[in-house]
């Protein structure tokens, strides 16, 4: 008995052990990538020919007003000291203050991510539910005229500009024929009236019931996001048309095939099975793309969201604001990057 | 967003195009009682009266608090009215002003409008000395002294000068932002660590005007509900939103759809589009806004009076008005903005190539001579600068032009650096001084001084009797002697400074056809609501 207890603690002790170095390896990969990205962008912030100073007190102001803010910011500071101190509130949760709306910078970021992220989200899901079945027809019936659609709808995906097809798709759908809202999350009339949870206007109506709200908010986001999606769906269809192709022509689908087993077993039961692994990369990648934030897109359909936000900072020199939104969009890759080992792991056996 | 508005603007060209075809709109209204206004306010940095300096941050300004004199919107040339002041009285010595407040007014706490709060709110901002303060600070005010300069008693409120300046000088200056009333009482008891409320009226508000702020989302929206106890009456218009539309074309999909009542920042191609649109009109007011060359007085050849004036005849003016600058700039040669006391709209210099070269001759100016010029990264800055480039190719003089951030080219500009500097210029407050004082001004011209601020003193020009001029101008206490002064002053100063004045700006804002009386502010304030009615 007491042996079956001791190798069970051993086997458990022994399956933990790797797992939990890898944990390990993992944050340690990810806090060293976050220091090094923190770094970069801080030197790069200092460097750059953009004086945050002039941005705060103006072109006329005197010089002892200049200089009185300069030792404000830290400027006066070694750069190395003016980082470490940097680093020291950044651990506490505190990116500073926006140079030029006055506000907490993490209190920017909590009210423009959640646009992004709905964005995104919703861009993915359409790039993806489109893009993957597309991939993966035009790789089955290769040649065909619905593979020589893909192809070309893949094209103009990744050739137009996103600028030109925004504004083509407001004028029409917005403008002309009035199916979708306008430029804006919402109309003015359905503006502050579900209370923000989630930031997220979607799901912030369907909590609170108001369907109304929601309806409103569909109409603005789905031309934004049918575009975005429409750009990931180029990028994914044609992954998943290259990766189905090389599964497609392998001897164990050949074998399969020989064996009697119908089409659709083969496709998706075999080949498909085998590229979730690739697709889990090329999605997460996508999807990271568009956390980003999509500045054009933005600007266009005046989504406030996080590609303005950091644009409109590094043009008016907001510092703590760049420097902000660079490391959530730093670490919105490096955990979307982790998420997809996790998968790894789940799909492919051999990761085990 | 220059570099990305650049960007923006040239690759929509062929979207423009398409655009600019009058498209039949599905029509949507905002309701009657609301405004709509899209408008670029990415540039807020503070709702603080006392240190709020831009235009977006002006307008909410304007709308909410409540000034000791204000313009009337319906009437902008009259000049300053009573508004919390029902009246005043300037001393013998003309160094104090007493202004009696309006008996009933309100904030929007519910407060009384107290003589109090107006001594309050004058010596918060001199005490806090931010940006703006030096619009009151010129006036001797000090952090040290203003328990004494500015002072209640009872139901007024006296202000003591260090001069005795003209008293249109003093109350045009209190119109600006910065003599916005604070609600004492509630600044007060949002005070952290002795700021005087600064960190918290950067956010919020505690005005008396016809409007109460509701919010202020960065980059997104301002939204504004009327004041039913506005002393004039509670406004028509009941809520205003001002959304941050940063594309032209989007602002003008959302105005000719109907989502939007008035659109502030169409490009010129899409003013030419909505002028045919139904249900939309195109309003122009003169902006402060200057459009000017300086050249440098420590530069051995630009320093000699027939350059100064050759520059000023080969600015080709009318082909840069009627080409890229088409319905945002209008010609004009003079350092006080048209609608300004005392403004000229004397304009001598016409694009004359021989006459230039001619100077440039009596001057011996060699050939091929080269100079350096600093421009800013904006549009259409670098456009005047390739077009004043071509023109003094013409004469022979090769301009190098030196593209930078405001941080480059500003701090050579500061530092006396440049050759010849092309940029703009906006008055800071409703004064012949504001620009006075800086291009017609400069009492230490040593390196020395540095006198930074002094648009004279960058470009190292001793101004001769101008300065004294200015100086006497601004004790003028007859308005339409002072005016002449300013018109004197302008006259020497087309002729011999090193200054190339060249345009005026206009902006052109366009609005659903049943939107009435909206006004910008001209080139003297900011943009007001309450009148507006559709």
């Amino acid at each position: 008995m007491a042996l079956t207890e001791n190798t069970r603690e051993r086997r458990v002790r022994a399956s933990l052990a790797p797992w939990l170095k890898g944990v390990l390896v993992a944050l340690g990969s990810v806090s060293i990538t976050m220091l090094g990205l923190l770094f970069v962008t801080f030197v790069i912030g200092r460097v750059m020919p953009i004086d945050p100073v002039l941005a705060i007190v103006g072109e006329r102001a005197s010089q002892s007003t200049y200089d009185a803010v300069y030792e404000q910011l830290g400027l006066d500071k070694p750069l190395l000291v003016q980082f470490l101190y940097y680093l020291w509130d950044v651990l506490h949760g505190d990116f500073g203050m926006s140079l030029l709306n006055a506000r907490p910078v993490s209190e920017d970021i909590a009210r423009v991510f959640p646009a992004t992220l709905e964005l995104a989200t919703l861009g993915t899901l359409i790039g993806v539910l489109l893009g993957v079945p597309l991939g993966v027809i035009a790789a089955v019936r290769r040649g065909s005229w619905i593979d020589q659609i893909a192809r070309v709808v893949a094209l103009v995906g990744y050739s137009m500009p996103i600028f030109w097809l925004g504004l083509m798709g407001l004028l029409v759908f917005y403008g002309v024929l009035g199916w979708v809202g306008g430029p804006g999350r919402l109309d003015i009339f359905y503006q502050d009236i579900v209370p923000s949870r989630t930031g997220m206007i979607l799901i912030d109506s369907a909590i609170a019931g108001d369907w109304g709200v929601f309806r409103n908010a569909f109409s603005h986001i789905i031309l934004p996001a049918t575009l975005l999606g429409y750009y990931s769906l180029a990028y994914i269809s044609r992954m998943t048309r290259s990766f189905m192709l090389e599964q497609l022509s392998a001897e164990y689908i050949t074998t399969a095939r020989v064996k009697g087993m119908s089409e659709r077993q083969v496709i998706w039961g075999h080949a498909f099975r085998n590229i979730r692994v690739q697709l889990i990369t090329v999605i997460a990648l996508s999807y990271a793309n568009l956390l980003e934030g999509s500045v054009l897109t933005e600007i266009i359909f005046s989504w406030p969201g996080i590609g303005s936000y950091i644009t409109t900072a590094l043009l008016s020199a907001d510092m703590n604001a760049v420097l902000g939104g660079t490391v959530v969009v730093g670490l919105i890759f490096i955990c979307l990057n982790l998420f997809s080992d996790l998968l790894y792991r789940v799909f492919d056996p051999r990761a085990k | 967003m220059n570099a990305l508005n650049r960007l923006l603007s040239t690759a929509v060209l062929g979207a423009a195009v398409v655009m600019t075809a009058p498209v039949p709109m599905a029509q949507a209204e905002t309701p009657p009682n609301m405004l709509v206004i899209a408008n670029r306010i990415d540039d807020i940095t503070t709702l603080d009266p006392a240190e709020s300096f831009e235009f977006a941050g002006s307008d909410v300004s304007r709308n909410v608090y409540m000034k000791l004199v204000n313009f009337d919107p319906m009437n902008l040339k009259a000049g300053y009215q009573p508004e919390i002041a029902e009246s005043w009285t300037v001393s013998e010595d003309k160094r104090s002003i007493t202004f009696t407040i309006r008996e009933g007014l309100k904030f929007h706490s519910g407060n009384p409008v107290r003589a109090e709060d107006v001594e309050f709110s004058l010596q918060r901002a001199v005490i806090l000395n931010k940006t703006p303060a030096f619009i009151l600070t010129q006036f001797g005010f000090t952090a040290e002294n203003v328990a004494e300069t500015i002072k209640a008693e009872g139901n007024t409120v006296t202000i003591t000068t260090d001069k005795p300046y003209a008293t249109s000088f003093v109350l045009n200056c209190l119109t600006a932002t910065i003599g916005g009333i604070v609600d004492k009482d509630v600044v007060m008891a949002n005070e952290q660590d002795g700021d005087m409320g600064n960190t918290w009226l950067k956010t919020n508000t505690a005005g008396s005007g016809a409007y109460k702020l509701v919010s202020w989302k960065p980059n997104e929206s301002v939204t504004i509900q009327s004041n039913p106890d506005y002393y004039r009456g509670a406004p028509a218009m009941e809520r205003v939103i001002v959304r941050h539309v940063q594309e032209s074309a989007s602002q003008r999909l959302l105005l000719e759809r109907g989502d939007i009542d008035i659109a502030r920042n169409l490009n010129p191609e899409d003013i030419a589009g909505v002028r045919d649109a139904e249900g939309v009109k195109v309003e122009e007011e003169l902006k402060g806004r200057l459009m000017y060359v300086s050249l440098s007085q420590k530069h051995p050849e630009l320093s000699k009076p027939q350059v100064r004036q050759a520059f000023k005849y080969l600015i080709d003016y009318e082909g840069m008005k009627n080409s890229f600058l088409s319905g945002q700039y209008t010609i004009h040669q003079n350092f006080l903005p048209q609608t300004y006391l005392g403004a000229s709209d004397a304009a001598p210099f016409t694009y004359d190539v021989e006459k230039a070269k001619a100077l440039l001759a009596e001057a011996g100016i060699p050939e091929g001579m080269e100079i350096e010029v600093g421009v800013r990264e904006a549009q259409e800055r670098i456009e005047i600068a390739q077009s004043l480039q071509n023109s003094l190719g013409q004469v022979g003089i090769k301009m190098n032009i030196t593209i930078g951030t405001a941080k480059q080219i500003l701090g050579r500009y500061r530092a006396r650096e440049l050759d010849v500097y092309l940029g703009a210029w906006g008055p800071d407050y409703p004064d012949p001084h504001t620009n006075a004082g800086t291009f017609a001004y400069n009492p230490d011209n040593s390196d020395a001084a540095q006198a930074t601020g002094l648009l004279a003193w960058r470009n190292s020009w001793d101004t001769g009797g101008l300065t004294e001029k200015t100086a006497a101008a601004v004790i003028e206490n007859d308005r339409d002697i002072r005016a002449k002064m300013y018109d004197e002053i302008q006259a020497e100063f087309r002729e011999t400074s090193p200054f190339v004045v060249m345009f005026q700006q206009i902006e052109q804002s366009a609005q659903r056809d049943n939107v009435m009386n909206f006004s910008t502010g001209q080139a003297i304030t900011s943009a007001s609501y309450w009148q507006v009615t559709k």
